[in-house]
C-alpha cells in the first residue's frame, strides 16, 4: 500500500469513480449523500471532456445516465433511499438495454420520507433489482471508506465486463465517516463496446440501444440469456470476508457498518467464553450462498445483524435452507445495533 | 435523372403507422434535413414511448429507445458525452406535455443544445386513443366520451407558448403537415432545428400537427381538414421563439 490520505466515505468514493474513468456524473441533492455531487461539481469541470450536471429531479438524472451508458462512456449517479425509488423507472430500463452504469445509494432510514440517519432498508429493492421486470443489479456492501473506494472502482469494471448496473449500496454512516485510504487502484480494463451510440460515420449499421420486445418469444430469449450471464456472475463475482469463523459455533452474518458493530460484539462475546465468528457479505448480489449453507454444517445458529426489519435474514434462510436457526438483531429508522442488541441475541443463540 | 427518392437517413422498413396518419411525412421531412445537412452519421436519435417508439427501426442512424417521457433527458447524456455528434428527440404529446413535462422544460431551460421534433395529435394514439394533454376542449376520445370537459380536467397544454417564456430556449416553431404549402414550411422549420444544433445555438424545437384518423374517427381526408378547422385555431402556426430575431407573424 502506497501513501494514505484521510477522507470522507463520499468523496473517497467520487475519486475512486474518476479514476475508474468515469467523468459524466448527473445527481440531484438529498442527504445524507449530497457530498458526492458537491465533490464531483469541484473535479469534473477540471477534467478534459468531464461532464457534471445537477438534474432537476432524480428521474432525469438517472436517464441522463441512461444517455451517457448507451454511448458506452463510464458514467455514474448517487443518491438515497428516496431518491432511488424515483430512479427505478430508469435502472429498469439501463437492464433491459443491457447498459452499464454505477449507481450509489447511501441509504437513509424509510419508508416514504423516512428520516436521514443510516439504515440498511433499501436491501430487497437493491438485491431484487428495484423497478419492474426480470433482473439483477451487482449490488456491492462497503463497510469501510477503503471499500468505498476499491468497490467503486470493482463497480465499473464488473458493470462494464457483464453489461449491467452496479450498485454500490451504502449507508450514512460509511458516507459520513473518515478514514485513511489508499487511492492506488490499478489499470482500468477496456472492455468491447461496438455496440455504443457512437454516430454510425456512415462506417456500419445503425446501433439501436432498446428494452421493447413485443414478441414475446423475443423478450423470452432476451431474459433467458440475461440470466444465463447472472448465473456466471453468481459463480465467478460472489466477494465475503470470515472473521474468527475457524471455530464458532455461532455466525453473524452483518454487512457495512453493521458488520463493523458486530465485529465488537464477536470480541466481547469471545471474551465471554462463546465461540462467535462472522460471515460479512460483500456482494449482496450475488449472495455469498455457498459459505453460508457450508457453515449450516458447522455452526448452531445464525445471527442477522441489520439495520432493517430482518430483509437479508431471508436470504440467510434461503441459503442455508433453513437447516439452523436464524435470529435477528436488528435496529431500524436510523438507529444502528449497539454492541449490547448484539451480546443478547448471541447470548440467546447460545442457549440453543 | 432522378427527381423522387427514399431519403438515404430512412431505412427499408416498412412503416407501422395507420393510413392517413402523417407519421409518415413527418419522418421524411426528419430524413431529409439530415441528408441534406450531411449529418447521417454523426447524429443519434432518442425513440419516444408511444406510436413513433419504433421510430428506431426507421431512421437509418443510431437510435435508443427511452422511457416515456424521458427523451430529452436521456439526449441530455447522449449529446454531452460527445457535443460533436447531432442528437434529437422524436416525441409525441403524450410523452412531451403529459408524463414528460419537467424533462423538456428543463432541456429547454439548460438551453440543451438538442433538437426536439414534437409530433401534436391531441391524443395518446398508441394506447388506443384516450386524451391527451393536448386535447382540444370538448373532444371526444375514449377517457373522455362525453367530450373533453374544462371545467373538470382543465386546458390543453400549448407547448410552444410555453416555451416560450424560457430563457434557454432559443427556437420553437409550430408547423402542420396537411396540404403541400405546410409541408414545405414544416421541411424549413425542422431544417432549421438541426440546423441550429450543428452551429451550437441551443434547445430547438418544432412542434408538427399531426392526425390520427383512427382514433379521431375519421377518413385520412377528413382528419387533414379536421386540422385546419379545429387543431390550427386552437394551436396557432408560428414561430414561437427565435433567438435569430424572427417572431410570431
Amino acid at each position: 500500500m502506497g501513501e494514505k490520505v484521510l477522507m470522507k466515505g463520499n468523496e473517497a468514493m467520487a475519486e475512486a469513480a474518476i479514476m475508474a474513468g468515469c467523468h459524466h456524473y448527473f445527481g440531484y441533492p438529498i442527504t445524507p449523500q449530497t457530498e458526492v455531487a458537491a465533490y464531483m461539481s469541484k473535479r469534473l469541470p477540471k477534467i478534459d471532456g468531464g461532464v457534471f450536471l445537477q438534474a432537476e429531479s432524480e428521474i432525469a438524472a438517472i436517464n441522463m445516465v441512461i444517455g451517457v451508458a448507451s454511448t458506452g462512456k463510464r458514467v455514474m449517479t448517487s443518491s438515497s433511499s428516496p431518491g432511488i425509488s424515483l430512479k427505478s423507472e430508469g435502472i429498469s430500463y439501463l437492464a433491459g438495454c443491457d447498459l452499464p452504469a454505477l449507481i450509489v445509494n447511501v441509504q437513509r432510514g424509510g419508508p416514504g420520507l423516512g428520516g436521514i440517519q443510516p439504515s440498511q432498508s433499501d436491501y430487497f429493492q437493491a438485491t431484487r433489482g428495484s423497478g419492474h421486470g426480470d433482473y439483477h443489479m451487482i449490488v456491492l456492501a462497503p463497510a469501510s471508506v477503503q471499500e468505498m473506494v476499491n468497490l467503486t472502482f470493482k463497480g465499473f469494471d464488473l458493470a462494464d465486463k457483464y453489461r449491467m448496473t452496479s450498485m454500490i449500496l451504502a449507508d450514512g454512516t460509511m458516507g459520513q465517516m473518515m478514514e485513511p485510504v489508499s487511492l492506488e487502484l490499478g489499470e482500468v480494463k477496456n472492455y468491447d463496446k461496438s455496440w455504443a451510440l457512437t454516430g454510425t460515420k456512415l462506417e456500419r449499421k445503425p446501433n439501436i440501444v432498446n428494452s421493447l420486445f413485443l414478441k414475446p418469444d423475443e423478450l423470452e430469449v432476451f431474459n433467458f440469456n440475461r440470466f444465463d450471464r447472472y448465473k456466471t456472475i453468481e459463480e465467478n463475482e460472489v466477494m465475503y470476508e470470515e472473521y474468527k469463523m475457524e471455530d464458532a459455533e455461532i455466525c453473524i452474518v452483518a454487512f457495512g457498518v453493521a458488520a463493523r458493530v458486530s465485529q465488537n460484539a464477536i470480541d466481547a462475546a469471545r471474551a465471554k467464553g462463546i465461540k462467535v465468528g462472522m460471515i460479512r457479505p460483500i456482494t449482496l448480489w450475488p449472495f455469498p450462498k455457498k459459505p453460508l449453507l457450508a457453515a449450516a454444517d458447522k455452526v448452531k445458529a445464525f445471527v442477522s445483524v441489520e439495520l432493517n426489519m430482518g430483509q437479508m435474514k431471508e436470504d440467510i434462510e434461503l441459503a442455508t435452507r433453513c437447516k439452523k436457526p436464524v435470529l435477528l438483531a436488528n435496529r431500524t429508522g436510523g438507529m444502528i445495533p449497539t454492541v449490547e442488541n448484539i451480546l443478547a441475541k448471541i447470548d440467546e443463540a447460545d442457549k440453543i | 435523372m432522378v427527381v423522387f427518392e427514399k431519403p438515404k437517413a430512412l431505412t427499408d422498413a416498412p412503416l407501422h403507422y395507420c393510413p392517413g396518419c402523417t407519421h409518415g411525412i413527418i419522418h421524411r421531412l426528419v430524413a431529409e434535413a439530415i441528408d441534406e445537412l450531411g449529418i447521417q452519421g454523426r447524429t443519434i436519435g432518442v425513440a419516444p414511448v408511444g406510436c413513433s417508439v419504433f421510430a428506431y427501426n426507421y431512421f437509418d442512424v443510431d437510435m435508443v429507445q427511452a422511457a416515456h417521457g424521458r427523451a430529452p433527458a436521456v439526449a441530455t447524456g447522449v449529446k454531452r458525452s460527445d457535443p460533436n455528434n447531432i442528437v434529437f428527440t422524436y416525441q409525441g404529446d403524450g410523452d412531451l406535455a403529459a408524463i414528460g413535462t419537467a424533462e423538456t422544460v428543463h432541456s429547454a431551460a439548460r438551453g440543451e443544445n438538442i433538437t426536439v421534433i414534437f409530433v401534436n395529435n391531441a391524443i395518446y394514439g398508441m394506447t388506443g386513443g384516450q386524451m391527451a394533454p393536448t386535447t382540444l376542449p370538448g373532444q371526444v376520445t375514449q377517457t373522455s366520451p362525453y367530450g373533453r370537459d374544462v371545467e373538470k380536467v382543465g386546458y390543453p397544454v400549448k407547448v410552444c407558448e410555453m416555451l416560450s417564456q424560457i430563457d434557454g430556449a432559443y427556437y420553437l416553431e409550430r408547423v402542420a403537415v396537411n396540404n403541400v404549402k405546410n409541408v414545405k414550411k414544416a421541411k424549413a422549420a425542422i431544417k432549421k432545428a438541426f440546423r441550429n444544433q450543428i452551429d451550437g445555438k441551443g434547445f430547438s424545437l418544432v412542434e408538427v400537427i399531426s392526425t390520427c384518423p383512427t382514433n379521431w374517427g375519421k377518413s385520412p381526408v377528413d382528419a387533414l381538414a379536421w386540422v385546419d378547422e379545429k387543431m390550427i385555431p386552437y394551436y396557432p402556426l408560428g414561430v414561437y421563439k427565435d433567438k435569430d430575431g424572427a417572431t410570431n407573424e
